[in-house]
């Protein structure tokens, strides 16, 4: 009550007053966005900015020698110099098999447990607790739990484990150090650690789906196949697309992983390095900054090419929720 | 009576089959973390002992106690000196950016200066580049910073897609509040954080959250940025221990214990909130 009668007042508030308020906008709103914004621009903008200037350069750390500018040379050596390219369209290769797998599969396994998790069961608390729980886990860690899991010889719980079940038919294997099955081994980890992200975003979605809807189809006799396909679907069909393409491009990010295991030499490098894998190991332990930054910067384009194709379907489809 | 039936129906599963797989699933996110503790209660020697190491005989706290004398000198650094660095850095990165991105937000959202139209553009695109990709040239440029404390928190206190989160929530409080407390005299700042701030508290709670998460595990940048093992958080000297030759699974384990323990703690204190600052880092569009 009394803030109607106040905003009442504001409205009828004297010219001076509000011009006033205007003008203290004109200067408090730069000076209150102006830590934030000098922040992003020391630390997100001008290396981004750095990035593509370095990217022309030949430019080392610590080096006597003066940095050279070089052109597009970096660029094309990354598709041309063997000694480059190699590992580059490799990693580029495992990054977009590692996409592959774990958008579709990440997405469908969220999907999944939310639909799993959402609804009243006994003791349901319990497994929404042990299903989130992995989220807390720092990739490193997560690494080093997942690296003894997969550990070779029949020392190696997953290997132990297979043992057991098929009595002892199935031999040992090394898996992260197999070429065939690195990947895989990474694959899962990511996926153990960050499928609940996606589930509890698709479950907020699945809660936002109209109760009643569900109602009608039931009254229609829908079965429960096509309440799935007709009902919960298109009730979460934004969420969906926003999930998938939030994997995308946590799928091309990928690096704490494969670097922290490529550092013990207990991952099979070539199947599984990435190309952030490719930015660090060229431009910090190679200390060839600017090919690195030319790799960066390939990266970030492929990265700004998912996040656009995503802010066009969301505007397509209205707002999501 | 007969629709709530129906709808009870109409799931997907038989309630067996349902709890079926909920076990399935359960086991499959438990173990790893199960398998992470018992190991860290048990000898060294049994971390890979095949299906035995989920076996929790023999424990004891050895390992915690072979920590804390792995570690008990400078050359090695201390547990609570990495503790100590992530806990200082995460919360300067927390904190800092829960103050300058609402800050940034509120002055988005609510006041008309020149140029916020574009800084409202600039911030969305800010939200596409992801910290990897300036990493490289940002460890060029802050080179002579290497080593530092505050070098591992300033990138991340600004934050684009916090900005981002504190705009859209404040967008959705009603005007009139802060034309009231404008009224009685309070400026911008003031209405920001007595007024304002207390209704946001979800969206603080989800900043921080969400903040708090990226910065605890931050793995990248201190490996560019820091090699003084005195200023070494967690994850990096998680990434050195793991590595030591022969190696030392037991303590290692601990070691994660200790790394994981306290945000698990947290996370089980607070999941409600958890679960709904995740949920809404979904509404980012």
């Amino acid at each position: 009550m009394t803030l109607l009668i106040r905003s009442q007042a504001r409205r009828t508030a004297p010219p001076t007053q509000r011009r006033k308020r205007l003008s203290s906008h004109a200067i408090m709103g730069p000076v209150m966005a102006a830590p934030a914004l000098i922040l992003l621009a020391v630390f997100l903008a001008i290396p981004f900015l750095g990035a593509i200037a370095m990217s022309f350069y030949r430019l080392q750390l610590n080096s006597t020698r003066a940095p050279r500018f070089i052109g597009l040379e970096q660029y094309s050596r990354l598709f041309t110099d063997p000694d480059i390219s190699a590992a580059f369209l490799h990693s580029l290769g495992n990054n977009f098999t590692f996409a592959a797998v774990v958008v579709p599969v990440q997405t469908a396994l969220a999907l999944g447990l939310a639909l799993l998790v959402n609804g009243k069961l006994r003791g349901m608390a319990v497994f929404r607790t042990m299903f989130f729980m992995p989220l807390v886990f720092p990739l490193a860690l997560v690494a080093v739990v997942w690296r003894l899991i997969f550990a070779r010889d029949d020392h190696g719980l997953l290997n132990s484990a297979i043992s057991l079940f098929t009595g002892g038919s199935v031999g040992p294997h090394d898996w992260l150090g197999s070429s065939a099955t690195a990947m895989g081994a990474i694959i899962v980890m990511s996926i153990w650690q960050s499928v609940s992200f996606q589930m509890i975003i698709l479950l907020g979605g699945l809660q936002a789906v109209p109760h009643d809807l569900y109602e009608a189809a039931s009254l229609d006799r829908a079965g429960r196949w096509s309440q799935f396909l007709h009902v919960t679907v298109p009730g979460i069909r934004n969420t969906l697309i926003f999930v998938a393409l939030l994997t995308t491009v946590f799928s091309f990010r990928l690096f704490d992983q494969v670097y922290l295991l490529g550092q013990s030499g207990s991952v099979d490098i070539e199947s599984t390095q990435t190309m952030m894998y490719q930015v660090i190991t060229t431009g910090y332990d190679q200390n060839n900054i600017g090919q690195g930054a030319a790799m960066a910067v390939v990266f970030l384009v492929i990265v700004t090419i998912v996040a656009v194709i995503q802010r066009r379907l969301v505007r397509q489809e209205g707002s999501i929720r | 009576m007969t629709r709530v039936r129906s709808i009870k129906r109409s799931r997907l599963l038989s309630r067996t089959g349902r709890y079926a797989l909920l076990v399935f699933f359960g086991l499959i996110f438990f173990v790893p973390v199960y398998y992470l503790l018992v190991g860290s209660l048990r000898p060294g020697d049994k971390v890979l002992g095949g299906l035995s190491a989920l076996v929790p005989s023999d424990l004891s706290l050895d390992n915690y106690a072979g920590v804390f004398n792995r570690f008990s000198n400078d050359t090695t650094g201390y547990v609570w000196q990495f503790a100590g660095v992530s806990l200082a850095v995460t919360a300067i990165v927390v904190l800092g950016g829960l103050l300058v991105n609402s800050l940034a937000g509120y002055a988005l959202a609510r006041m008309k200066w020149r140029g916020r139209n574009i800084v409202l553009l600039l911030v969305t695109i800010m939200t596409i580049i992801p910290f990897e990709a300036v990493a490289l040239p940002l460890y060029y440029m802050l080179s002579g910073q290497r080593n530092t404390l505050y070098v591992q928190a300033l990138p991340f206190l600004a934050n684009a897609f916090s900005i981002f989160l504190f705009y859209t929530y404040f967008l959705s409080i009603p005007v009139e509040v802060e034309e009231a407390a404008t009224i009685d005299g309070a400026g911008p700042v003031r209405t920001l954080f007595q007024v304002v701030a207390p209704m946001s508290l979800p969206a603080y709670a989800t900043v921080a959250i969400l903040t708090f998460l990226g910065q605890w595990g931050q793995y990248l940048w201190p490996v560019l940025m820091i090699t003084d093992t005195k200023l070494r958080p967690l994850p990096l000297e998680l990434s050195v221990f793991q590595n030591a030759q022969p190696p030392e699974w037991g303590p290692v384990l601990a070691f994660g214990v200790l790394f994981v323990l306290p945000v698990l703690v947290v996370f089980l204190i607070f999941q409600r909130s958890f679960v709904a600052s995740v949920a809404s880092s979904g509404v980012k569009g």
